[in-house]
């Protein structure tokens, strides 16, 4: 299995939106090249012919409360009340003007 | 005491008007008191609501109300489940200041029974660890010894049980965090099926593993929190509808004729000798009660850690995407930009393990690796889910030891994440196929540690798995010992 350079950790970081000083980084370099290193024993088996679990009960999906084959889940389509709009901004850093407030993301100039 | 009580014992009694529910919360908070600066197992405590909680269940019960089961019993929650008004923090500096504004369907489900909520419990940090060393918060000590860990992840909510400060409490089981800790802390905790409890509130780790369960006293209270909060939920779309029996009907005192499986990959060199001794002596037990025991096989049970460590951090990686500083939470002040805020949010929020993780799953999962790790993974889920399938078709319920060890010491295994990985070996094949497993009692090692016995059932067998519990409880005395606590040179039982 392939393995992970600095190069990757730094990469990595950037997708998973994270920041590491260059101490963190090869820490990290260091760990997760072992725990791959470890991971790598699955290479022993062979899974060619195996297919792929993703969920346990792939054919006991639920829709509308009864037990179906079916893939995909269903709710009757009605109108629901959300929650308040001032209890789900009770928990945001800067609530603005009934919004999430964020850093600008648009360039004043254009 | 009363906090020494069972629930099902102290339901007798506040129907029968003994005691009122008042008086039982005032035990706990006393206890919790005197115990808790040492123990250090609660988060966040709630005293004054559980007051409330109290007198309105003392108020049923006056009334000669057909109160239920857990009316009025004090129980403890992990702090990963939402509760409406009640931070939830995740033990992560990331949710530090998050009031939930609704409950998980658990709470919701607790609430009907009129339970009595005493508080938060302490937990790795997102769930991610096996020892509780990764909350951002504190340390919880094992009440055994309180130099070693609890276990984890809901080092917190075993924790409480074993010290008495809580009647029972829930925690959450992606890898074996509900079972290890109770094995650790010598108390009975129980990972239902996946799909058996509604997830909606749990906050998210890895979707496809995360179950809510219970921490108890014995086996009996296990079966009447299962009662409590087992059922399919419209809120989760990943919860089963299977009908949910009464499985206080399954706490009988019987296991002949049951077939019981020793998988011979569980006992390996790497095993403690003490703990495969006490496993081994609850299984001649079982045996002699006349269940029929038969070495099975499993073979890919050594691949079940690498495979949980692909697939819990990749899932955890995308759930995990949502701590941006946005919506809730920690928000880092004057970003330059919005990539730069989420970066120094996310960087300055999350623990080193919980980035450790992202860092791994987003590995997994990234553009060229996808099929080497998080595929691969996934199809050696499969070979170890048909080892379970094959298995079940020969015995009714597998034992094994819990953990490979007991609690290990404060700090022993923080320098390096993969021997505290290892430490889920005897829980993370389980979880990979979705089984109910419970930890009970079976014994102390020399040095007074306990030690779990592992029962595993097929999906949705929970009523098996329950009877032999019950079963090796009531003809053992394992689940009534209590730690001596030794703080400060005195001695509190």
């Amino acid at each position: 299995m392939p393995t992970i350079t600095t190069e990757g950790v730094c990469h990595v970081a950037n997708l998973a939106r994270l920041e590491f000083n260059n101490e963190e980084t090869e820490q990290f370099t260091e760990q997760l090249a072992r725990i791959l290193d470890y991971i790598g024993k699955l290479n022993e088996l062979d899974t060619d012919d195996v297919p792929p679990t993703s969920h346990i009960h792939p054919h006991q999906v639920v829709i509308m409360g009864s037990q179906t084959e079916a893939s995909h889940v269903a709710k009757p389509d009605v109108v629901k009340p959300s929650y308040p709009r001032e209890e789900v901004l009770a928990n945001a850093p800067e609530p603005e003007e009934g919004y999430f407030g964020v850093p600008r993301v648009v360039d004043r100039s254009h | 005491m009363l906090y020494e009580l069972t629930a099902h014992a102290l339901h007798e009694k506040l129907k029968a008007r003994e005691i009122t529910a008042v008086e039982l919360v005032e035990s706990l908070h006393a206890r919790i008191d005197a115990v808790e600066p040492h123990v250090k197992g609660y988060l966040t405590l709630t005293k004054d609501l559980a007051l409330e909680q109290a007198h309105a269940a003392d108020a049923g019960f006056q009334k000669g109300e057909d109160m239920p089961p857990l009316a009025g019993i004090p129980i403890a929650i992990k702090d990963v489940i939402c509760t409406k008004g009640v931070r939830t923090t995740c033990a992560s500096k990331i949710l530090e200041t998050f009031v939930p504004p609704y409950d998980a369907t658990v709470m919701r489900k607790l609430h009907e029974q009129g339970v009595v909520v005493l508080g938060k419990t302490n937990m790795d940090e997102f769930a991610m660890g096996s020892s509780t060393e990764n909350s951002a918060y504190q340390i919880t000590h094992n009440p055994w010894n309180l130099d070693t860990i609890p276990g984890g992840s809901s080092g917190g909510s075993a924790a409480v049980i074993a010290a008495d400060t809580a009647i029972c409490s829930l925690g959450s089981d992606t890898g074996g965090s509900i079972r290890q800790p109770a094995a650790l802390c010598g108390v009975v905790g129980m990972k239902p099926t996946y799909g058996r409890v509604s997830r909606y509130g749990l906050v998210a780790f890895a979707s496809s593993l995360d179950q809510i369960g219970p921490f108890t006293k014995d086996v009996t209270d296990c079966a009447l929190l299962l009662n409590a909060i087992c059922g399919s939920d419209a809120m989760d779309a990943t919860s089963v509808d299977v009908p949910v029996p009464d499985f206080t009907q399954n706490l009988i005192n019987d296991v002949e004729g049951m077939k019981i499986g020793i998988p011979k990959e569980y006992f390996t060199p790497a095993l403690d000798t003490e703990v495969a001794d006490r496993v081994h002596t609850a299984i001649t037990v079982l045996e002699q009660l006349g269940a029929t025991v038969e070495e099975i096989s499993l073979p890919h049970t050594e691949y079940a850690i690498a495979t949980y460590y692909i697939i819990a951090p990749a899932e955890a990686s995308a759930n995990l995407a949502r701590y941006d500083g946005v919506r809730y939470g920690y928000r880092q002040e004057n970003p330059e930009d919005l990539i730069n805020m989420y970066k120094k949010t996310r960087s300055e929020g999350f623990g080193e393990e919980v980035k450790r993780r992202i860092m791994l799953g987003t590995f997994a999962l990234s553009a060229g690796y996808q099929d080497a790790y998080y595929k691969k993974a996934q199809k050696a889920r499969t070979l170890i889910k048909s080892d379970f399938d094959a298995a079940f078709e020969q015995v009714d319920v597998i034992a094994t030891p819990t953990s490979p060890t007991p609690a290990f010491k404060i700090g022993e295994r923080t320098a390096d994440p993969l021997q505290m990985y290892l430490c889920d070996v005897m829980t993370t094949p389980a979880s990979h196929a979705g089984l109910p497993g419970i930890s009970v009692p079976c014994g102390l090692v020399q040095n007074g540690l306990p030690v779990g016995l592992q029962l595993l059932g097929a999906p949705f067998a929970e009523e098996k798995v329950l009877r032999v519990a019950y079963t090796f409880e009531q003809n053992t005395d394992h689940h009534l010992q209590k730690p001596q606590m030794r703080v400060n040179g005195a001695t509190s039982s």
